[in-house]
């Protein structure tokens, strides 16, 4: 069974048709062309397809295309305004945060969610707040001090 | 012959400033491409169907009524790959973890793949091919499958390096042996004899980017695979050689890469996604679960090493030996080798020995996982220089310096060091303000020290200048951690621009001659070296067309901060012409300016780290917590320093999981009872505190710049520096590594009451 789906994406309508059965991620991958997500596990492990839909950080993994019916949807492809940076990815890009750069759209995107709801996290409280999201190849220090970095600079 | 640097005191512009990559825009928006981020017209999803047993007999695969499903456009099994392999054991071994031939050898080998038009016909499809196994016993321990009577995997492994070669196969592949000296002299002069034996648990490499790849082969044998790879040569190299096709006809373009710590150095589902192709004659998508990517691909060996280590009261070494024990999983390797090689390379012995054992079980191929064998040697061998210098009642890090290896030392593996950074890290651990902080309670300090090869290896990097006077760089090796940024850094230092002036990219293997993967921590010291001579032949391109327009003689044209200046009396007037306006006007002297440059990059340096830890452990849960991390590590030159530091601290961290978490876990039956991130737990974020690093330069003379590997070392230290640190804060040494809860707590149990 397929349903039609309409739906805000990064600001913009969007209509699709998919199985009831199919993740969001998949449509988002294979149907909307839009690859920012990744799919590291498939099981809610690593948060490399984290999105943002209705307000709420998801792993796209877990959530049906059929779900986003009706509600509005944030992806890593919305994140900067035209050719301005959001604030999170410049001090990614300034702090060296990145190697491989696979989890870093999940990260960006937790840490966005994170800011709107704690605009001035402890260490602490960034170190809980991206524990949904792997990294393998950083360590997490200079994506911490990134989101640090960027937490300060959106305050002021 | 290894390059001699004569420019080790040079002042640079470029080299050790903290650029932003070039790379950084994509990778935070969502626009690099991955594996899996690309797309062909026409394109079949690929699954493949794996063995659910850990060893059997395949008696027969019927795929008749799957093919028959409405969808599906192809299936293959063993058939469709004959042995093209010329008698060459290593591509055999590749071809037969591909797809299982006679028999499955471990829990997730491959026996047969389907390309289907999508996804759920391709599942449904997998459920319709009937495979007939007739299950055998088998074997998952080391120390298991070296005895006798275990399970047999391979009816053709003689025991390499023992004499008189065996006549009897067994999983033992090979014995080899290192060292120098007298060791019985060694032991007799030894006033205090340490010997203890140590286990590690089999751990990934973890990359979050599972394998992924996309294939296209046409009747005519043009062929075009778009792949995540540490190496596009060899992959290309490897598929062509299995499925018979001219490597000039396979086009392979490396993706951005999601991670690969050496577990992505050689290939596993590629030449199913190409045979599916090829047989469908249509482009095929093959994206590995996270499920396959723990069952079926690359792990590092799990090993049993004796160690023992004799000292005089003084605090020098005078005797030292080791036996390890590693397997290769499957199918042999030389895992145990590479242990005895680097065991005791950071020490100046007088009498050592080591002795590796490598051997075959029922779990999935191993491959290289950064710094490959070095990280278990070091914990066996690191903690029992512990808790022999605590026994003669000296200061670890003075008991380290007063044996540590340095220029002029025959290391324990054979070649003689030149200048080396052992001692300059044991110095800089001693005075850091790390090992004089006070340490909290439960909370032990413990510090180890590590070594690694680093590889050099064949290399082959193009520098073209653009018609505006900038410059583009096409290297053949990928980039792991930053090395498009470090290499452009390179040829910018060169030519005498900004590094904004110098884009560079990763080639495909039709366009560069063939460069050997990214691994060993090669990629930028091979690369930024063949850069370099590239750059300079087109400097020296330059200046011939500067002579010429000057109408002078070229040994009269200088180089000097991007531009040709004429020197010597009479050529004063000559104003010096730029890389801009030579640039320019190239058509009119000569045409096109680029140099080129085709190195076996010799003369990577060996690199050496020491780590400090502070762990806390709860006794009463046996959980242990890692308050703070140093890594102090010699990088040559750091050419990025930000990027040398990412690698410190990606390498700890990834110690730090090995340490204190991950294993895989086997039930009797010989399934990896846990296959996902959830029970394969990698270090998250809120596990860790900020990793500290300190790099020290100590040049490599072999490289232009002094440049040595950075990669891999600082994994080696951290499963000794930690289980040091829970001795020290429990009172109890660990021998067995993870330190996971239940492990601690059944070593503190058995330990006697002090």
């Amino acid at each position: 069974m397929s349903v039609h789906v309409k739906t805000t994406i990064n600001g913009d309508h969007v209509e699709f048709v998919c199985p009831a059965d199919e993740p969001l991620l998949d449509v988002l991958r294979n149907r909307l062309g839009l690859t920012g997500a990744k799919e590291g596990c498939g099981t809610g492990d690593c948060g490399a397809c984290s999105v943002i839909l209705d307000g709420r950080l998801v792993c796209s993994c877990l959530v049906l295309g059929a779900e986003l019916n009706g509600k509005s949807l944030e992806t890593i492809e919305g994140m900067a305004e035209g050719g301005k940076l959001h604030p999170l990815q410049q001090q990614f890009i300034d702090h060296a945060a990145l190697q491989c750069g696979v989890c870093t759209p999940g990260f960006l995107i937790a840490a966005k969610a994170l800011l709107r709801k704690n605009p001035d996290p402890s260490e602490e409280e960034i170190r809980f707040g991206l524990a949904g999201n792997l990294c393998r190849c950083t360590g997490y220090d200079k994506i911490v001090r990134a989101v640090q970095a960027a937490a300060k600079e959106m305050r002021t | 012959m290894g390059y001699e640097s004569d420019i080790v005191e040079r002042k640079f512009k470029v080299i050790g400033t903290r650029v932003k990559r070039p790379d950084g825009i994509d990778k935070v928006t969502g626009r690099a491409r991955y594996g899996a981020d690309t797309s062909a017209p026409g394109q079949l999803v690929a699954l493949v169907l794996r063995s659910p047993h850990a060893h059997a007999v395949i008696k027969k695969i019927d795929t008749s009524v799957a093919e028959k499903l409405p969808g599906v456009k192809a299936v293959i099994t063993s058939a469709d790959f004959p042995d093209l392999t010329n008698g060459d054991r290593t591509m055999r071994d590749i071809l037969e973890n591909c797809m299982a031939r006679k028999k499955a050898l471990y829990d997730g080998h491959a026996v047969a793949a389907v390309a289907a038009i999508d996804a759920s016909t391709a599942r449904a499809a997998l459920k319709l091919i009937k495979v007939d196994y007739q299950v055998l016993p088998h074997v998952v321990e080391v120390d298991d499958a070296l005895k006798s009577d275990a399970p047999l995997l391979h009816d053709d492994i003689f025991t390499e390096g023992i004499s008189p070669t065996p006549t009897k196969p067994s999983n033992f592949n090979k014995q080899a042996e290192y060292g120098h000296g007298d060791l019985d002299e060694g032991f007799r002069q030894a006033d205090v004899i340490v010997a203890r034996s140590f286990k590690t648990e089999q751990t990934h490499q973890g990359y979050i980017e599972p394998h992924a790849c996309l294939a296209s082969v046409s009747p005519d044998g043009m062929a075009e695979l778009w792949v995540c790879t540490q190496g596009h040569f060899v992959y290309r190299n490897q598929c062509a050689t299995l499925l018979g096709l001219d490597a000039n006809k396979l086009r392979v373009t490396s993706s951005e890469i999601g991670g690969g710590f050496g577990g992505k150095t050689h290939i596993w589902a590629e030449p199913l996604a190409l045979a599916l192709s090829r047989k469908a004659n249509r482009p095929v998508k093959l994206t590995m679960t996270r499920d396959e990517v723990f069952r079926c691909t690359g792990p590092t060996s799990s090993t049993s090493i004796d160690v023992k280590i004799g000292a005089k009261k003084d605090g020098t070494i005078t005797a030292a030996f080791a036996e390890l024990r590693y397997h290769g999983g499957a199918f042999p390797a030389n895992w145990a080798e590479f242990g005895a090689m680097t065991a005791f390379a950071c020490y100046d012995l007088k009498n050592v020995k080591t002795i590796s054992k490598d051997c075959v079980v029922n779990r999935p191929k191993t491959a290289a996982y950064r710094a490959p064998s070095a990280p278990m040697a070091a914990f066996a061998v690191e903690n029992t220089v512990d808790e022999l210098a605590k026994k003669i009642g000296m200061d670890v890090i003075d008991f380290r310096i007063k044996n540590a290896a340095k220029e002029g030392t025959k290391s324990s593996y054979g070649p003689v060091y030149g200048p080396i950074g052992i001692g300059p890290t044991l110095h800089a651990a001693k005075h850091h303000p790390h090992m004089s902080a006070p340490l909290g309670k439960n909370t032990g300090r413990g510090m180890a020290c590590g070594f690694w090869f680093n590889f050099g290896g064949q290399t082959c990097v193009d520098v073209n200048v653009t018609p505006d006077g900038n410059a583009t760089v096409a290297v053949g090796t990928i980039d792991v951690g930053g090395s498009r940024a470090s290499i452009a850094m390179a040829v910018a230092e060169e030519l005498g621009v900004g590094f904004d002036n110098v884009r560079c990219v990763v080639a495909d293997t039709s366009t560069l001659g063939h460069n050997d993967m990214t691994d060993g921590s090669r990629g930028t010291f091979s690369s930024s070296m063949a850069a370099i001579f590239a750059a300079r032949k087109a400097i020296e391109v330059l200046r011939d067309r500067a002579a010429k327009t000057w109408e002078i003689n070229v040994a009269d044209v200088e180089w000097i901060d991007g531009a040709a200046h004429a020197k010597g009396a009479g050529h004063g007037n000559l104003k010096p012409l730029t890389l801009k306006e030579l640039a320019e006007t190239a058509a009119n002297t000569g045409g096109p300016v680029a140099g080129h440059s085709e190195i076996v990059a010799d003369g990577a340096g060996v690199s050496f780290a020491t780590h400090l830890v502070d762990v806390e452990t709860d006794p009463e849960t046996g959980r242990s917590v890692i308050k703070r991390y140093t890594v102090i590590q010699d990088a040559g030159k750091a050419i990025h320093p930000s990027y040398v530091e990412g690698q410190y601290q990606g390498g700890a961290a990834q110690g730090i999981g090995w340490a204190l978490n991950e294993e895989y876990v086997y039930g009797k039956n010989g399934r990896l009872q846990n296959a996902g991130f959830l029970d394969y737990r990698i270090p998250v974020c809120s596990d860790l505190p900020f990793i500290d690093t300190q790099i020290l330069e100590i040049p490599n003379p072999h490289h232009p710049y002094g440049v040595r590997g950075v990669g891999e070392t600082s994994i080696v230290p951290p499963l000794a520096a930690i289980s040091i640190a829970v001795t020290n804060a429990t009172g109890v040494r660990h021998t067995h590594v993870p330190l996971s809860p239940p492990r601690v707590l059944a070593a503190l149990k058995a330990a006697p009451k002090a």
